[in-house]
């Protein structure tokens, strides 16, 4: 025979942002920590090595900050005019910066004066980086050339001419040595092959590229410009995934998670995107206060940076879960009691009984299982529950009321507990979801009650509180009818005058029609 | 078919097993029960019915083991006899004519030739006990008119008379008072509850009585839960009783254990109460059995109780008072709301089962083949409480929807409404509940209709209302990265001039919905839901409408109540014809252009058989039923009939069931249904010897076979074959121990090769 069925609990849809994982997962932010850098902040880069300092480059300043201080550790200042894209190595020793004057600049962390410095390009330079073995750096230019450098001897290694417009962002593969992409104002994403000297995949964007990120497999390309963010198959040649276009302002950067599953793209528009790589639905969104140039995210997403345009640095670091544990555990049942006979080998002659496996119920259920109607309200008339969860309590009344017995479960209570039926009743009543049960269950107390009215000042307040709530709830509700009256006689004039001018349309599209056959 | 014979209304399946109480066998092996006029012998261990014992003309009413041979059989009837049955190869034996209606039967070990039965004699609600003489003669038909008066003026129900203490005395209670019957003094003694004589509304009628097996003792029940345990009651004045009291309703049924060390009760709450050494204290339950306990019965070696359902169900129970088998026939509610539908995958029956629930019924096997929890809420038996009911339901998309609607109702404007939908999941094979709709109108829902046309891929339901609106629900996606999910929504309300809605329907080809509004009919553009016309006949509001099918697709027809049925074209939307006739029930076959209505008069129901093309009916069959029909439906035939005469085509492939107000559920046929049923288990007899597992049917099945074939061959003398006894492969598969025998895809081939005659011994032979 099947068992008791639990009471049914009546859910309601929750209203607003829907919540996710993910949402979960971005929220878990500590409120922003605010760095006022002295120019628009065009770069942030971390270290992939720990502790995990990110780069700065803002104005003609390279600031390097320690993972929670707000003041930098270390400063690159010798840049004559702005600064761009200073870039880590792979193990973080090494920082390679381009800058308006042309030149490329590589320094060590611990020192302070450029190590090497790369001359060739004639214009701006907005974009280097290091190459996959290590020891050669890419750099774009606003000169439409791209250039590689060998870091030893410091010598222009090749020169790539094929871009017809500044080049204003790039990257190098993280597992070939030899790949690297660019992406220009000419349209043109190209990736090139050091091996060919010249490029071996070239796709058109649309729009002028601000920003490439190619993803850690290298199958895959993400390239910005435009509204648009869109996503390149590398290895069917470039053929176009799919278009993104979830900003109305330039996207400027891209950036992918650290588990590779979410992409995020800033844009000039103050908004964070967040999509999910499988289905490249936008999962999550955050708001900025100005316009966004850059972003980073740290090892294990645990920081958030992102510069902006009014030299605003804005650090978001996760928050610790750590919190939890300080509680004092219960001291739970040692494991051999959860195991006890469950490895006894069956013998010959016995006979397994299974015990039927006992079905969790909620305390007001077994209650309700037992008969014990009023426990089972008092139950969930406790604070804890009214207030976080009252459609619960709700649906305990309207069972109890469907059992027949609500009137039996509210009767024979003292002031204390009669008081809180009220109280709870005062705050929900007015609601619309559960207006029908509780009207019905005041109706009842007010019958079993009436006979004993006047004995209690408290309870009698109470009565009066809910006199006056159901008199200001009537007087609402005229209103609003009265409103919805108006609203009617104006759709219906409307609606007619609508159909009128519809039936002008369409008449003086069939003359047209017929002069057209004539 | 050479010879057509007319075709009749005719009884199907769906009788009440709950009638009487069900029997045992001195073994436990079998359980008999009463059904409509037949008796039906199931197994205990695997609730197979393995007999249908046939041969009464009216109901059976009583059935009991006969005390001097424990492999017999007696029964009784309205039609006036009592039959004796060897129920192992449901063979009858004897009959009894005794010539007076019989309400019941009761046997004893020491009467030995003679029985007990109730009869009515004078006025209708006059009942006695007679003891009828069995004579004994070899004829197969023997008059048994010799009756001799036991005790006058009792209960017609057998639960209010009960033999005592190896047969020393009867009890039988009736309203206020028991009355002791002794065999030996021939005394009667009457006892009367001291409250009910002052109390005008005393609740404590006597309702059901059991004697102890052993002991001079009496339990009794009462209306007002209480069991009374009587004693010393050979004394007129000295006698004693003792209250036991749990149930706070009605006690329907009492039994002692055979041993009489324990009384078991049950009534409308539907917990089956074991009372231990007839104390208050020690008592044991087993609750929720799904509805009220009609009849408690004990098996002779007493190893086994059952119960009897409201619902037409029978449960078995083990002595440590856990149940073991249900069997349970068609639940016949007191309403049907749902009407009847056919669950397009299983083809069965669908109607509303036990409270809350859908029954799936097999119209082949009269078996119910499964419930469906639709409210899930616990179920509270009590009187006067308002249930939730299952109002509407409906199947869409080929079985893969279901469409519930469920109401409760308290005040006049505390209507509490739900509409469910559920999603078949082909994983677990049953449904599962996908959107759940609070309110889905303000008012009464009056008709729900899916449209089941290929085209809409997209599933679509609409549902009309006494709000005046019809609504439109539609499946969409709700599925995002997380999960993938769909769910209902709705998109499109509807309403004419605020009119109450009353039915909706959907043309065969879904383009077009119907809907009536009280006396209008409107018609629906089905993807843009544009009115497209209207129909009015100011003839009373529409009772029902459907679409013509296949070649008459272009009509449309309205039943109203005033007793018009209307027939529009709609290609001219106008009126094609109309005739007068009170029509109660309409139902379209979904497989042919005919249609089915079955009009009400005071004499009785006319069925009319159209096609919508031509007012003049295919067929006409007056006075099908007594009673007012409810509900009707077609079902497709599983092997289509050749009905050549014109006018029994509309039976060629499919059957007309149909449901009355008394719930019984009818069809036409020109054979009796029982022998169409031809029952698998007459296939599956058991054999004494063997124990009855599923394992044993086929292989007994088997060799059932064999033997024939066996049997064929040495008549013919062509080719013995074998007996698998002798087949050492099979005796070594069987006997050997399960653990040391090699892989079965090892043993297969050596296995069926044994099975195989190989052409050697055919030339030897």
């Amino acid at each position: 025979m099947a068992g008791y069925k639990p009471a049914a609990i009546q859910t309601y849809p929750v209203l607003g942002e829907k919540i996710t994982q993910d949402t979960l997962y971005w929220n878990n932010y500590k409120t922003p920590v605010q760095i006022k850098e002295f120019g628009a902040v065009s770069k942030v880069d971390f270290s992939p090595q720990p502790p995990y300092n990110y780069a700065v480059t803002a104005s003609s300043r390279i600031h390097i900050y320690g993972r929670y201080s707000q003041e930098p550790i270390k400063t690159f200042s010798r840049f004559k005019d702005t600064a761009y894209c200073a870039t880590f190595r792979q193990d973080g020793r090494l920082l390679v910066a381009g800058s308006e004057d042309g030149g490329v600049q590589l320094f060590d962390i611990s020192g302070r004066a450029p190590l090497r410095q790369f001359e060739g390009h004639t214009k701006a330079v907005h974009t280097v980086d290091f190459t996959a073995d290590k020891y050669h750096v890419v750099s774009g230019a606003d000169d439409y050339t791209v250039k590689l450098w060998d870091i030893p001897n410091s010598k222009e290694i090749l020169t790539f001419k094929e871009h017809s417009d500044y080049v204003r962002c790039g990257c190098a593969s993280k597992l070939n040595p030899d790949l690297f992409v660019t992406g220009s104002y000419d349209h043109t994403v190209k990736m090139f092959d050091t091996r060919t000297n010249k490029s071996v995949i070239s796709v058109e964007h649309g729009q002028p590229v601000e920003g490439v990120l190619l993803f850690p497999s290298g199958g895959l390309l993400a390239s910005a410009g435009g509204r648009y963010v869109k996503i390149w198959d590398m290895l069917k040649g470039g053929q176009l995934l799919v278009s993104l276009k979830n900003h109305h302002k330039t996207v400027t950067c891209l950036y992918l998670s650290s588990s590779g599953q979410r992409l995020l793209s800033g844009s000039l528009d103050r908004k964070v995107k967040v999509y999910s790589t499988t289905s490249y639905k936008v999962v999550h969104s955050f708001d900025y206060a100005a316009s966004i140039l850059s972003l980073a995210l740290a090892h294990e997403d645990e920081t958030i940076v992102v510069g902006m345009t009014n030299g605003i640095l804005s650090v978001k670091h996760r928050k610790s879960e750590a919190k939890k544990d300080s509680l004092p555990r219960r001291r739970r049942p040692a494991y051999r009691t959860f195991i006890k006979g469950k490895n006894y080998m069956k013998q010959r002659d016995d006979i397994l009984i299974n015990r039927p496996s006992k079905k969790h119920l909620e305390l007001y259920d077994r209650d309700l299982k037992n008969f014990r109607i009023s426990k089972a309200l008092d139950r969930v008339l406790e604070p804890s529950c009214t207030v976080k969860t009252p459609e619960i309590t709700v649906s305990i009344i309207k069972e109890l009321n469907r059992r027949g017995v609500l009137a039996n479960a509210l009767a024979g209570r003292d002031e204390k507990e009669i008081s809180r039926v009220l109280n709870f009743l005062i705050r929900n009543l007015s609601q619309p979801r559960f207006a029908p049960v509780l009207i019905n269950a005041a109706e009842i107390i007010i019958d079993i009650y009436l006979p004993v009215i006047g004995q209690s000042p408290v309870v009698d307040k109470k009565f009066l509180l809910l006199q006056g709530l159901v008199e200001k709830e009537i007087d609402y509700q005229r209103e609003l009818l009265e409103t919805l009256g108006m609203m009617d006689m104006l759709f219906a004039t409307m609606t007619r005058k609508e159909s009128t001018s519809v039936l002008q349309h369409t008449s003086d599209g069939f003359l047209e029609n017929k002069k057209v056959e004539s | 078919m050479v010879e057509e014979e007319s075709v009749r209304v005719v009884r199907c399946g769906g009788s009440e097993l709950n009638f009487r109480r069900a029997v045992f066998s001195a073994d436990s092996k079998y359980i008999f029960c009463v059904s409509g006029d037949f008796v039906k012998v199931h197994s205990t261990a695997t609730e197979e019915c393995v007999h249908i014992l046939q041969g009464h003309r009216n109901l059976v009413t009583g059935i009991q083991l006969n005390p001097n041979n424990h492999l017999q059989l007696y029964s009784c009837s309205f039609d006036g006899t009592i039959k004796l049955w060897d129920y192992i190869d449901g063979i009858l034996i004897k009959t009894f004519i005794v010539g007076h209606k019989l309400h019941a039967i009761f046997t004893l070990a020491c009467a030995e030739d003679s029985v007990f039965v109730i009869i009515n004699k004078e006025k209708p609600d006059v009942f006695q006990l007679v003891s009828v003489k069995l004579p004994k003669s070899s004829s197969q038909e023997i008059e048994a008119k010799e009756l001799s008066f036991v005790l006058d003026y009792i209960n017609q129900s057998p639960k209010c008379i009960a033999f005592g203490n190896e047969g020393e005395y009867v009890a039988a209670v009736r309203d206020f008072y028991l009355s002791v019957y002794f065999f030996k003094k021939k005394t009667t003694s009457r006892f009367t509850l001291s409250s009910s004589k002052n109390k005008k509304h005393a609740k404590n009628n006597f309702t059901c009585v059991a004697c102890h097996p052993k002991e001079d003792c009496i339990a009794t029940g009462h209306k007002d839960g209480k069991i009374r345990l009587w004693r010393n009651f050979d004394d007129g004045k000295k006698y004693t009783y003792t209250c036991l009291h749990w149930h706070h309703d009605m006690v329907m049924d009492l039994a002692f254990s055979v041993t009489g060390t324990s009384l078991l009760s049950g009534g409308r709450e539907s917990v089956l109460v074991e009372w231990r050494d007839a104390t208050e204290k020690n008592k044991e339950f087993l609750p929720r059995l799904g509805a009220t306990i009609e009849h408690i019965s004990v098996s002779p070696a007493g190893d086994l109780f059952c119960t009897s359902h409201s619902d037409n169900k029978i449960i078995i129970i083990h002595r440590n008072l856990e149940a073991s088998a249900v069997i349970q026939g068609l639940v016949k509610d007191s309403s049907i709301s749902t009407g009847l539908m056919i669950d397009p995958r299983t083809k069965a029956l669908v109607l509303n089962g036990k409270p809350g629930h859908l029954q799936f019924y097999s119209l082949q096997h009269d078996k119910q083949l499964y419930n469906l929890d639709i409210i899930q809420q616990e179920y509270i038996n009590d009187y006067g409480l308002i249930q939730i009911e299952l109002t509407k339901a409906a199947f869409g998309c080929y079985g893969n929807w279901l469409a519930t609607v469920e109401k409760r109702q308290e005040k006049e404007t505390e209507l509490d409404l739900q509409m469910k939908l559920w999603m078949y999941n082909k994983k677990t094979q049953g449904f599962v509940l996908n959107t759940k709709i609070n309110m889905p109108h303000e008012d009464h829902i009056t008709a729900v209709c899916f449209c089941n046309a290929e085209k809409f891929e997209n599933p679509t339901l609409v549902t009309a209302s006494k709000d005046g609106h019809f609504k439109v629900w539609i499946l969409t996606d709700d599925s995002d990265i997380y999960k993938k999910a769909v769910g209902w929504t709705c998109d499109f309300v509807g309403s004419y001039h605020k009119y109450q809605a009353t039915n909706c329907c959907f043309s065969e080809d879904g383009s077009l919905l119907a809907v009536s509004f009280e006396e209008i009919v409107t018609i629906w553009d089905s993807e843009t839901w544009e009115l497209k016309c209207t129909f009015c006949q100011r003839a009373g509001n529409i009772r029902h409408l459907c679409f013509g099918r296949l070649t008459c697709s272009k009509y449309l027809l309205g039943a109203t109540e005033n007793g018009i049925l209307c027939c529009w074209n709609l290609l001219s939307c106008a009126l094609e014809w109309s005739a007068k006739l009170n029509i109660r029930v309409m139902e379209p076959d979904p497989h042919s252009e005919n249609i089915a209505a079955i009009s009400q008069s005071s004499v009785g129901s006319d069925l009319f058989v159209f096609k919508p093309s031509e007012p003049r009916p295919l067929y006409i069959q007056k006075n099908i039923s007594r009673e007012e029909v409810q509900w009707g439906v077609f079902v497709l035939r599983d092997v289509p009939e050749s009905f050549t005469s014109e006018a029994y085509q509309w039976l060629n492939r499919s059957q007309f069931y149909f449901l009355t107000k008394s719930q019984s559920l009818l069809t036409f046929s020109t054979k009796s249904p029982e022998e169409k049923l031809t029952p698998t288990s007459k296939q599956l007899l058991a054999e004494e010897s063997l124990p009855t597992t599923p394992f044993y049917f086929i292989l007994g099945k088997h060799r059932e076979q064999q033997d024939e074939k066996t049997n064929e061959a040495l008549e013919s003398e062509r080719v013995q074959l074998p007996l698998t006894e002798n087949i050492p492969a099979i005796s070594e598969l069987l006997h050997t121990p399960a653990h040391v025998l090699p892989s079965a895809s090892f043993l297969c081939s050596k296995f069926v090769n044994s099975l195989l005659l190989s052409k050697e011994t055919k030339r030897n032979s």
